[in-house]
């Protein structure tokens, strides 16, 4: 029995050794060992393969059966305003069919809609080998079966501890080295191996996520006394960010072991967290950012303007807080690769641990940032019109749809206002003298 | 239906559907997905809130009325059959239906079918008259507070004089019918589904 426990705790040593010489040592200094640029390309190669032995299956299948669904858009919306559906020739003047195109955008909308499918993870066109993804793949052939078999145990029994192990690390010592560096007095020193501390623990954290991260056009990196502003699809997006240098995060107070991080962190650098209560009050929330950017030696503000996670396939309304403190904005996109894991995170669906747990069961995180051109807000310019235009920026450059609505529409319902919009837009049709204006404003 | 929601579509019932609503195999099935993820319950039927958790049709201001043209009198729940039996309304009227099929019932896609929904939507008491009540209230919700009583009550008295013919000061399915003659019903009420 001894014997037993003894060559365990051998094991469990030996592997510890092992993360620590190979991973977390290399993080310390930025360096690579080049294991998960292998990894990946071994995982390239898998997942081609399995694309071609699908798609070979299918063809098999839809001779018999159906055609499968390359993509899941059901129908082709019409784009028509309203005044050019309903005016058509005429000028002004209610007619019994104006119903008619109402109907036709209500049940559009009910068919396929722009705004709940982003809070819903993105469908992919091919399967991954992941279970989770596309429940339609069914069995197609046995040698997929035995490469599908082969990953899940090579997900669950290698990957998995591993990447426990690294998450208990980077997160242990997070904890442990900003505790400590919170201790020294205020000066160089301190601001420099916060940074250090942060640096190293969010370099192990992407390992522990087989982060794969191509940091693109990096002289434009966000600067002291800036805002970075960057599109949000999971609480990881920050550690994204992070590996590649240090941040002032803003955010809500957490409870857990988010709260043990949050409160360790703040001893060292000046992140901002707000009570419940206070994230309410904007004019508290913009005071405090605007103390902080006074400052030109602290670190620029991260903030994420959507304000809730979305799937990744699109940049919803931007709140304009953060554009109207009068700061540089540094517009950042995050575009990660579904292929290889869905970043996403559906927090109405999954909490954060079982979100983390399917994060680290997934083959890989990969994802591309930009690093986008500061910008400032213009002459004339207000807020809003300021946030959008970093917004389409973003769009463009991490190719996401851009879409008018508030992120809040996840929990929150619409508001009558925007109904009542449209209702002005219509009236102004049937008593106006055929004057139009334009339909499309900022929902949400 | 009940409690099978999370569970896949059955051949026999994509089948019946099929021949229902005219709809294909794959445009059912991948209905069946957007339905399912409508179903915030996760109970295999619709209520209206999952209907008004829809941005663009909670701001669409016929949006009560048409979340209304799914649930047949006194029900608040709509399964996956009933909801393609509406939906099937828009569906585009394709060359070989033109030749109208004689001996089978008549299509729900149909262009007296569709001028069907759309007067349904006003006569909410359901005697197949339009009254001026029931037409100053789908007008009152198109145009919200941006008109005054008076003016309304005119552009209903005028609609319904024009299209009154045996004098009863309401609108009749045949004078609705009649009316609408000349709009291109099929295409203002029928979405491009894609196959």
């Amino acid at each position: 029995m001894e014997a037993v426990l003894g060559a365990f705790l051998q094991l469990l040593s030996a592997w510890f050794v092992l993360a620590f010489l190979l991973i977390v040592l290399p993080s310390v200094f930025g360096a690579t060992l080049g294991i998960s640029e292998l990894y990946l390309r071994v995982l390239v190669k898998i997942l081609e393969w399995a694309t071609l032995r699908i798609e070979k299956g299918t063809r098999k299948l839809q001779k018999e059966k159906v055609k499968p669904s390359t993509s899941n858009v059901i129908i082709q919306r019409d784009q028509t305003t309203m005044e050019k559906a309903i005016a058509g020739l005429r000028c002004g003047d209610f007619e019994l069919s104006d119903v008619f195109y109402f109907c036709k955008k209500g049940f559009e909308a009910i068919v396929e809609d722009e705004v709940t499918q982003r809070f819903t993870s993105e469908e992919l066109v091919s399967w991954n080998l992941l279970t989770r993804t596309n429940v339609n793949f069914q069995y197609i052939s046995l040698r997929l079966t035995v490469v599908w078999v082969i990953g899940v145990l090579v997900r669950y029994c290698f990957l998995l501890p591993l990447r426990i192990t690294l998450a208990t690390i980077g997160v242990l010592s997070i904890i442990v080295g900003t505790t400590l560096v919170g201790k020294l007095p205020n000066g160089e020193t301190k601001d420099w191996l916060s940074d250090l501390v942060h640096l190293t623990c969010c370099r192990i954290l992407v390992r522990a996520l087989s982060g794969s991260i191509h940091y693109h056009n990096r002289e434009n990196r966000p600067q002291r006394g800036g805002i970075c502003v960057a599109n949000h699809t999971s609480p990881i997006d920050v550690i994204i960010l992070t590996n590649d240098g240090c941040y002032t995060m803003v955010g809500q107070s957490h409870g857990g072991v988010m709260g043990v991080i949050q409160r360790a962190t703040v001893k060292a650098s000046p992140h901002i967290w707000f009570e419940r209560s206070e994230i309410k009050d904007r004019h508290l929330v913009t005071k405090r950012l605007r103390e902080h950017i006074a400052n030109k030696d602290k670190l620029p503000i991260l903030i994420f303007p959507e304000g809730t996670c979305i799937n990744n396939t699109s940049v919803m309304m931007f709140k304009k807080g953060s554009f109207e403190i009068g700061a540089t904005i540094y517009p950042v996109a995050i575009k990660y690769d579904p292929q290889f894991g869905d970043a996403f995170w559906n927090s109405s669906k999954h909490n954060i641990l079982s979100y983390l747990l399917r994060i680290m069961t997934s083959w890989a995180i990969v994802c591309h940032v930009w690093y986008l051109p500061p910008v400032t807000r213009e002459e004339g310019e207000d807020a809003v019109q300021f946030a959008n235009r970093v917004k389409s920026a973003i769009a463009r450059q991490g190719g996401l749809t851009e879409l008018p609505w508030d992120g809040g529409l996840k929990r929150a319902k619409v508001k009558e206002t925007f109904k009542e919009k449209e209702q002005k837009i219509y009236s102004k049709m049937i008593i106006g003298n055929g004057t139009s204006s334009s339909g499309s404003e900022d929902l949400g | 239906m009940g409690s099978r929601a999370s569970t896949l579509l059955r051949d026999e019932e994509i089948e019946e559907i099929k021949k229902e609503t005219g709809f294909s195999h794959s445009q059912i099935t991948r209905l069946y997905s957007r339905f399912t993820s409508l179903d915030k319950g996760e109970n295999g039927t619709l209520s209206r809130e999952d209907f008004q958790r829809i941005p663009e049709l909670a701001i669409n201001p016929l949006g009560d009325r048409i979340i209304n043209a799914f649930f047949p009198e006194g029900e608040d729940q709509v399964n996956f059959r009933g909801f393609m039996r509406t939906l099937a309304h828009f569906r585009p009227i394709e060359d070989n239906e033109k030749s109208k099929d004689q001996n089978g019932p008549e299509p729900l896609n149909s262009r007296s079918n569709k001028l069907h929904f759309a007067f349904r939507l006003y006569d909410l008491d359901k005697d197949d008259k339009i009254s001026r009540d029931e037409l100053l209230q789908v007008l009152r919700m198109m145009v919200g507070v941006n008109i005054s009583d008076e003016q309304l009550g005119s552009i209903a008295d005028r609609t319904i004089q024009e299209a009154d013919q045996d004098g009863d000061s309401a609108i009749s399915f045949a004078e609705f019918v009649k009316v609408l003659e000349k709009v291109d019903v099929e295409q203002k009420m029928s979405i491009r589904f894609l196959h």
